[in-house]
Formats: structure tokens, C-alpha cells, sequence
């Protein structure tokens, strides 16, 4: 199986790697996935608490190129965004940016539950409601 | 001058020995007859190629070149010993031994031979992927009438102790089948001295064509013989009928001569540069060794490198051609059931790859492959969050993981 140019950009030159604090009040940590399952995400944003913008995201993630790559597509994705804008990233647009095959959607929906999962962490530290699905 | 990509996936396949290829050419172009035609100079020349052939395969495991059965390759006949025997023998008893780390040409045979009546036990191996006598002992019972335990494994390489196996066999009057696949002309095997009654092979594995493989059948103490499962002309004595490929018999008669003139120099350079790539690969921390190092074929090496994921590495590599237990790399999401089944974590088996030297195999190519794997396994365990988290002294086991 080939990998999608796209695919192979984010595996090479991966954006956003890195690790924000995740005691901080306006960061929220998303981690998704299991060790045995071959995949993990962690997936985290820092909040302007005054604007509601996402100003920074990171990721980290052990898995297949594809899950690397939709996870760095994601942190993209996710700069500059709202908290709303945030939540309405479809794992389908993932796939279509990255060309993902069929047996790589999972990455990608993991790569969306690591985002819900972050934005639930910094709503449950500002004492609001987790979004449910 | 180092070329680009490097193939060290030779358990997979190997590249036909130009020696092969050339001693199979004039049979495409020039002695195109069937060797079954007996009425004219094309069948006799395709004919006597074949039984040299047959002579040089059988020489390579101390055989008799009657004693060899030409078929499609190591699937076919492993199909052919199993299913033969059970539809042979089947008076004699319903029961089959064999290892739940076998090929899936071995297990997948099984399964099926369960739906038509057979009882099979599969034995779980140790952790070194090697089956202790003692397991089998146990599994006889007055219905066994088949043994069949691989010679050695296809992803760790572990070698089985195949004489005491065979010895068991016979003191219990039960036939005993080896897929040899992996260890033919890799190592030496020889099927008087280690109580073979069947063994597969096919001539891809050792720098032969693909398409063509044998089933060696017992002539004497025991006579051995197996059902047909293809029906025809009655040709291979009667247990496989089809024209026989003579150019790829050619070739697997060639790479098989070549084998046994090489091997023992083959096997220690082999091993020499194996043993130089795990070395170097192993001090890169969190680095396993699977299956045996003890018992094990002298050109395979399959590692774990802890946190990160098996074909996430590969693409890290994609100038070296490799494979994974990672279930990434197949279409069923699970990882290797060879890692599983000799009691490795799903993680770890998820984070293996599977180095496989061959006969051209170079130092050069191994350093290249030791630099390359260093860097990819450096770079993916600093986008690893399970590698921040070692690092931290977090146990991955208390974590609370959300499985999907």
C-alpha cells in the first residue's frame, strides 16, 4: 500500500509536535487510544481564555504513519480555531485531506476523539459541562 | 556502491541466484516439452532435466529422488501432507498435533480438517517460540496418526528440536510432517537423521523461482503415503497430477545444488552480519530480542523497539525493506499471532520488525540499516507519548486506556 504525498509530508516534517503544560488552567489534554491496539494520541490545546481561541496545540503519537499524520494534520487544523469550529472537524475531512484508504479511517477517527477529548479536559478544568457525542 | 532500496526481507522471499536463472532459460526457450511425453526427443530431454532435478533436491536433505514430489510450492504442500495423511490414515485414527505458531498453511489446513472429523491439538510454544518435547508427549493420544511441527519459524527463526520430535513420532508409530520452508538450504536438514517422514519446501526461499516447491514423502521405514487432493494425469507418482513446470523444477534443482556447496560458509557470514546488526540495534534502549537466540536460522533477527509502532518504523526506513508484527501491516488489525501465541505483550508485538539477511546481503548494506533504524527509532520515540511517559516513570500498565 502507497502512502498519499500528504501522508508522507506530516510523517516527515510532523507539525506541532510537543508537550504543553497539562497542570495549566487554560490547557486542555486529550489522550485516545491503547498501547495494545497499536495506537495512541495525545492531543493537547492552550485556550485564550479572553478570546475563546485556540492559540497552540501539540501532539504526540505512537502509531502507523497514518495516525501520525492525522494527528499532526489535526494540531493544524486546530490553531487559530474557537472551541465550536473546533468541535465541528470531521474525521471525513481528515480522510479526504490526507487520502487516508479505507483501512485507515480508524486514525482518523481517533484523531477526532483526541480533539473532542482535549477540548472536554479544558471544559471540565472551567468547571463546564463535557460535551457529549 | 551502496543501492538503493535494500532488501532485508529474504523470509518473505529471495532473490533468484543468477545461476539459477540462467540454468532455467534454455528450458523456456529451447526444451519446452512435457516431460510426461514419452514418444519423442522434446518429452525425454524435459524429462531428464527434471529427474536431475529431482537428484539435486534430494541430495540437499539426503533423500531419495523418488522420494520427492514436485508441486505449486510450500502451501501446496502443506496441504498435500496434512490433508493426505488425514484421508490416508484416517482408520487409523482422527488426531493431529501440531503448534499455534505455525504458517497458515499449517493452521489454516487444520481448521479445515476439524470440520471434516479431526481432532487437532495446537501447542502453545515457550516464550523462545521453541516446542518442548515433553508438550507433545502429553498430546499423544491412541488416535494421533500426524505430527507436524515446523523445522523453523518464519518471523522469529526459532529452529524446533526436530530430531527428538521425529524420534517420539516413530517410537509412537505416528507420522511426523515438518514445514521446512524457512530451513532448507539455510541450515542442514537431513531427513534420515532427523526422523522425517514428510517436509515441505519451496524453491522461492532459497534463491529459486517462486511457483514451485516439493513434498518430500517417505519411501522406507515408514513407507509414507498420501491422498491426492489434485486430481489428473497421475503424475509424481500419483499424489499430484498436473504437467510438471520443468523450468522451475530446473531452477529449484539449481538453487538446491548451490545451497548445499555454499551453505556452511553462507551460514556463519550470515550470522556474522546478523549478530553485528542486532548488537548495534539492542543498545538502543527498550530493545527485545523475540524468540530464541539459542535455537535459532543464522540470517533473521526479529526486535521490538518499545513505544513505538512497527509500521510507523517502516515508513521511517522506506529505503529498507523490512516487515512488522504490527497489525497495521495487515488487512485484519491484529498483530502478529506468532508474537501473541509465544506470550508476547500486543504491545510489544505491535513495535517488532523483522530483519531478514540473505546471500546478497552486504556489510555495507547492514551499516546503512543499523544507521537508519538508530535515527527513525530516535526520531518516532520523540513523537511517542508513551515514550514521554516512560520517561517519566509512568507504568503504562496503570493507565487507564480507552480501547477502540
Amino acid at each position: 500500500m502507497a502512502y498519499s504525498d500528504k501522508v508522507i509530508d506530516h510523517y516527515q516534517n510532523p507539525r506541532n509536535i510537543g508537550t504543553l503544560d497539562k497542570g495549566s488552567e487554560n490547557v486542555g489534554t486529550g489522550l485516545v487510544g491503547a498501547p495494545e491496539c497499536g495506537d495512541v494520541m495525545r492531543l493537547q490545546i492552550k485556550v485564550n481564555d479572553e478570546t475563546g481561541i485556540i492559540e497552540d496545540a501539540k501532539f504526540k503519537t505512537f502509531g502507523c504513519g497514518s495516525a501520525i499524520a492525522s494527528s499532526s494534520l489535526a494540531t493544524e487544523w486546530l490553531k487559530g480555531k474557537t472551541i465550536d469550529q473546533a468541535l465541528e472537524i470531521d474525521n471525513m475531512d481528515i480522510v479526504e485531506e490526507l487520502a487516508l484508504p479505507p483501512v485507515k479511517i480508524h486514525c482518523s477517527v481517533l484523531a477526532e476523539d483526541a480533539i473532542k477529548a482535549a477540548i472536554n479536559d479544558y471544559r471540565t478544568k472551567k468547571g463546564l459541562q463535557p460535551i457529549e457525542d | 556502491m551502496l543501492k538503493l532500496p535494500i532488501y532485508l526481507d529474504n523470509n518473505a522471499t529471495t532473490k533468484p541466484d543468477p545461476r539459477v536463472v540462467e540454468a532455467m532459460l534454455p528450458y523456456f526457450t529451447e526444451y519446452y516439452g512435457n516431460a510426461a511425453s514419452r514418444s519423442h526427443p522434446f518429452g525425454w530431454k524435459a524429462e531428464e532435466a527434471v529427474d536431475y532435478a529431482r537428484e539435486q533436491i534430494a541430495s540437499l536433505i539426503n533423500a531419495n529422488s523418488k522420494e520427492i514430489i514436485f508441486t505449486s510450492g510450500a502451501t501446496e504442500s502443506n496441504n498435500l501432507a496434512i490433508k493426505g495423511v488425514f484421508e490416508m490414515y484416517r482408520e487409523k485414527g482422527n488426531h493431529i498435533i501440531t503448534v499455534n505458531i505455525e504458517h497458515k498453511a499449517v493452521l489454516d489446513t487444520c481448521r479445515k480438517l476439524e470440520k471434516m472429523g479431526a481432532t487437532v491439538t495446537y501447542i502453545t510454544p515457550g516464550i523462545d517460540g521453541i516446542v518442548n518435547i515433553e508438550q507433545i508427549k502429553n498430546a499423544i493420544t491412541p488416535q494421533t496418526i500426524l505430527i507436524s511441527v515446523m523445522y523453523a519459524n518464519n518471523e522469529i527463526g526459532c529452529i524446533n528440536p526436530i530430531k527428538e520430535i521425529g524420534e517420539l513420532a516413530h517410537k509412537n508409530n505416528i507420522l511426523f510432517h515438518t514445514d521446512a520452508t524457512q530451513a532448507i538450504g539455510k541450515i542442514p536438514v537431513n531427513v534420515i537423521n532427523d526422523n522425517i517422514d514428510l517436509a515441505s519446501f519451496s524453491a522461492h526461499k532459497l534463491y529459486g523461482p517462486k511457483g514451485v516447491g516439493a513434498l518430500y514423502v517417505r519411501r522406507k521405514n515408514p513407507r509414507v503415503k498420501v491422498t491426492a487432493q489434485m486430481d489428473g494425469g497421475g503424475h509424481e507418482r500419483g499424489m499430484r497430477s498436473g504437467t510438471l513446470n520443468v523450468p522451475g523444477i530446473v531452477g529449484f534443482g539449481k538453487a538446491c545444488e548451490i545451497a548445499k556447496t555454499e551453505m556452511l560458509d553462507e551460514t556463519k557470514r550470515l550470522s556474522k552480519l546478523r549478530d553485528k546488526l542486532e548488537n548495534e540495534l539492542i543498545k538502543l534502549e527498550e530493545t527485545y530480542i523475540n524468540g530464541s537466540v539459542k535455537s535459532r536460522l543464522p540470517h533473521v533477527s526479529n526486535i521490538s523497539f518499545k513505544f513505538i509502532e512497527g509500521e510507523g518504523l517502516m515508513m521511517g526506513v522506506k529505503d529498507i525493506a523490512v516487515s512488522s508484527g504490527s497489525a497495521c501491516t495487515s488487512a485484519s488489525l491484529e498483530p502478529s499471532y506468532v508474537l501473541k501465541n509465544i506470550g508476547l505483550d500486543d504491545e510489544l508485538a505491535h513495535s517488532s520488525l523483522r530483519f531478514g539477511l540473505g546471500r546478497f546481503t552486504n556489510e555495507e548494506e547492514i551499516d546503512y540499516a543499523i544507521e537508519h533504524v538508530k535515527t527513525a527509532v530516535n526520531k518516532l520515540r520523540e513523537m511517542s507519548p508513551l515514550w514521554e511517559m516512560h520517561k517519566e516513570g509512568i507504568d503504562l500498565k496503570t493507565v487507564e486506556w480507552t480501547e477502540h
